[in-house]
């Protein structure tokens, strides 16, 4: 395989990482930021969290496993988008932690003091993480003012302008749609009703910030669309996106939940696909000076670890796939309380 | 304070704290296993009644050790960017290996070893708890692989490469093997893991002997010790065979390493004497209330008592790592590597004569070896980084040719300030103290409620056997467990 051809497959494969982590962790995070609006009681409390009690974990698995393939396909993009948003990234670990936590520790006392801090520990963290990655995404597409030698030449408040904090919202809007049809899979009764009721206002909440967003990136990021200007045929990322998005309350209405989550998760895929046509060959766009970019080129790694990292992606995966099939089969159906959950 | 010595501060208090559990889950995984196989042996209770409450034990720590491991990720881009780009090509491929190959093959089958209980057969679960313990060894594999690489690079070249018309170098990948075994990785990478070994098997005692000494859980904890007390015997004479090897192996590869932790400063002709315990002094090169025997040094490194070993004014000044604190890690590392190797032998000793029981101090001190195991785990790793320094990569020799290592002060970030590493350093401070407690909190919870009893457990089999019965004939509103398993008990 050339050289290019192994760079361009390691893009992809990042991008179905990124992908996967954004589906996965994208409903508990949703499922987070819904808790204290969902369950009314304690009982109602440990269904939401138990939900995604087995499964989070292995979700958040992506990310760590995206950090790692970033580190090794593409050095220059990890070390640079990693030290520029250092405080962020800080505070996004600071929430995962929080997250973490918050599951685990939660039900073990019986104190109605401690749970009550857990829960708003679990909705905190969840929110934050879910707005602080969209924030990330958010300056990545506007570019960021990358100096000479990958030098990020800007602070904290540079990285807190209007756009990407409105694809924090977006972002924060999407998880919680897409949790939210995630516990109207998993529950029953009246907390299977209220969510029900609650998805209906979530998708007019997302489908107005993805009209928005999509207004503002077409406005704002001018170099957003110069792919898909370039390739027509690209027109179809975009025009799937909005379909997708249609069709999350047709299937809703058509009482098929199942196919609800899986469109949900196409939005998600599109977005993300969308996201890296706007970028590439780009990883960072400096705003400074086009020389500063941190492209696809000048970020990868040898061919000889391309190639190495793909052997190990070809055996690896498949077994990956294979046992997250296997986990979310054992832990199918309606979540009940056991004696070992949360 | 400034950038460097504010982010190597960060990194040090960070992997020390992460490194409080993924020995845990390691040695702990082994044991709880061995339990669970033995229920799947032998069909009793007790040993299904021990399985599930290391279970528990196993979650709460695994969780702390995910939870405080992604921080450790993300902080070689974070604090050590120039680090990042010039490793890259060879560093990050075994911590993709890792994520590909160890954590999801853990994380995964976490849930079913953790939540699976009532759900799987005894066969897949024992499988899950296999695939769980592999997986954490796995993850130790690639990231003990990454770092002896820093310590003895191999299987690779420096390329200068043009960055904006500058010329920067970085280390790519010529030999994945190489690389991968590289002189010190399998060395090391035995060491740390019957490091882990020890601390589980002595972690699963200590518990038990505290039972023991309440009379409580008295049947369970006597099925548990009758494997933990024989395996941190053979760990422990393990972890020292394995130190003793990755000790004779440093005289060549990282003779500075070896100098800083014996305090060895000045070269003679005469056989090298090892120094037991003092006070080294680097600026006059000397060690203060030092007790030495003559020939030791020279026979433990060479096999041969006659042999002068290398001293610190062999290597270059700028290039000499700091003494005192290799010299008294590496010290305490040993001296509670031998505390423990005769607690676990009169254990052993007094468990074969059935009076173990009996001995109240002999249970005390096993009740407190967790903490020498944990202490000797972080001071070895301290020794082994810190004599690595002011190295972040160590220079080699890679078929004749020298090869440039990479200094610590020069891997950091460009664009990080001390004001931002200074703040997260508080920021996690925080949050890994609250952390600690909690954890602490929810583990001596787990302790004191200890495992059901045989009785409390056939019971809820039962139960759970009536209602998936019940369900089948259509009962609606199952209880799963009944109320007395209602809720908090894991």
């Amino acid at each position: 395989m050339s050289y290019d051809l192994l760079t361009f497959v390691w893009f992809v494969l990042l991008g179905v990482l990124l992908v996967g982590y954004a589906i996965l962790d994208g409903f508990d995070l949703g499922v987070g930021i819904l808790h204290p609006f969902i369950a009314k009681d304690d009982r109602e409390r440990r269904l939401v969290m138990n939900s995604i009690g087995p499964l989070w974990d292995g979700n958040e698995v992506w990310l760590v496993t995206f950090g790692g393939a970033l580190f090794a396909a593409f050095p220059v993009a990890y070390a640079t988008v990693f030290s520029s948003f250092y405080t962020a990234f800080f505070l996004l670990l600071a929430c995962l932690i929080g997250r973490a936590v918050s599951l685990e520790f939660r039900s073990k006392v019986h104190s109605s003091t401690w749970r009550k801090i857990w829960d708003f520990g679990f909705f905190c963290s969840s929110l934050t993480a879910a707005f602080l990655l969209g924030v990330a995404g958010g300056n990545v597409m506007a570019g960021m003012e990358l100096g000479a030698r990958y030098t990020y030449q800007g602070n904290l408040l540079s990285q807190v302008n209007w756009y990407a904090l409105l694809v924090g919202c977006l972002t924060v809007s999407l998880f919680a749609l897409h949790g939210a049809i995630y516990l109207y899979l998993k529950t029953e009764h009246e907390l299977q009703a209220r969510v029900r009721r609650s998805i209906n206002g979530l998708f007019y909440a997302f489908a107005t910030l993805y009209v928005v967003v999509s207004i503002a990136t077409w406005w704002h990021v001018p170099h957003a669309t110069e792919n898909i200007a370039a390739y027509p045929v690209l027109w179809i990322v975009p025009v799937l996106n909005a379909l997708a998005v249609l069709n999350i309350p047709r299937a809703m209405h058509l009482e098929k939940p199942g196919y609800a989550f899986f469109t949900s998760s196409m939005v998600i895929l599109a977005l993300a696909s969308l996201f890296s046509v706007a970028i590439f060959p780009n990883f960072v766009l400096s705003t400074i000076d086009p020389a500063y970019n941190v492209t696809l080129e000048n970020a990868r790694s040898s061919a000889a670890t391309l190639q190495t990292m793909l052997i190990i992606a070809v055996i690896g995966m498949p077994c990956v796939l294979s046992y997250t099939v296997v986990i979310y089969w054992i832990f199918r159906g309606k979540v009940t309380l056991e004696k070992n959950s949360y | 304070m400034d950038v460097e010595i504010l982010s190597r501060l960060q990194f040090a208090g960070t992997i020390m704290f992460h490194y409080l559990f993924p020995p845990l889950s390691i040695g702990l995984g082994l044991q709880l296993f061995l339990c669970e196989l033995a229920y799947f042996r032998t069909r009793k209770t007790e040993w299904e009644a021990a399985a599930r409450f290391w279970t528990r034990v196993f979650a709460v720590n695994f969780a702390m050790g995910v939870a405080t491991g992604i921080v450790m990720e993300f902080e070689f881009g974070t604090n050590w960017a120039a680090y990042s780009r010039f490793v890259g090509d060879v560093f990050g491929s075994a911590l993709a290996a890792e994520g590909i190959f160890a954590f999801f093959l853990e994380s995964g089958f976490l849930a079913v070893l953790v939540f699976g209980w009532d759900r799987v057969g005894p066969k897949m679960h024992l499988f899950s708890t296999l695939m769980v313990f592999l997986g954490s060894m796995f993850s130790a594999v690639w990231i003990v692989v990454a770092n002896s690489w820093q310590q003895t690079p191999a299987g690779y070249h420096i390329v200068w490469q043009d960055v904006q018309g500058e010329q920067v170098p970085r280390a790519e990948v010529t030999s994945f093997w190489e690389m991968v075994f590289n002189p010190s990785s399998v060395d090391r990478l035995t060491h740390t893991l019957v490091g882990a070994l020890v601390l589980g098997a002595f972690f699963v005692a200590s518990v038990c002997s505290y039972y023991l000494l309440k009379n409580r859980h008295e049947l369970v904890a006597r099925r548990c010790l009758s494997i933990a007390l024989p395996t941190s015997l053979v760990f422990t004479l393990l972890a020292a065979i394995s130190g003793h090897d990755s000790a004779q192996k440093l005289v060549e590869t990282q003779p500075a390493k070896l100098a800083a932790m014996e305090a060895h400063f000045r070269s003679t002709d005469e056989p090298t004497g090892l120094t037991l315990f003092g006070w080294p002094d680097a600026k006059n090169q000397t060690v203060h209330f030092g007790v030495k025997i003559p020939y030791l040094l020279s026979l433990m490194v060479y096999n041969d008592a006659t042999k002068p070993v290398p001293a610190m004014d062999q290597i270059p000044e700028d290039e000499r790592p700091p003494v005192w604190l290799p010299f008294q890690t590496f010290h305490l590392m040993v001296a509670l590597g031998t505390l423990m190797i005769v607690f676990s032998a009169l254990a052993c000793w007094s468990w074969y004569r059935s009076t173990y029981g009996q001995r109240r101090w002999l249970l005390w001190a096993i009740v407190l070896m967790p903490v020498a195991a944990m202490t000797a785990n972080q001071a070895g790793w301290v020794t082994a980084e810190v004599g690595r320094q002011p190295w972040i990569v160590h220079p080699s020799v890679q078929d004749g040719v020298e090869m440039m290592g990479l200094r610590t002060a020069d891997g950091l970030s460009e664009s990080v300030t001390a004001e931002q590493v200074l703040s997260s350093i508080i920021l996690f401070g925080i949050i890994y103290s609250l952390l600690f407690a909690v954890w602490v909190f929810v583990l001596n919870n787990k302790i004191q409620h200890g495992p059901e009893s045989v009785e409390e457990l056939e019971e809820y089999k039962r139960q759970l056997e009536r209602d998936s019965m019940a369900d089948k004939f259509g009962r609606s509103g199952r209880s799963l467990g009944g109320d007395m398993m209602e809720e908090g008990t894991r």
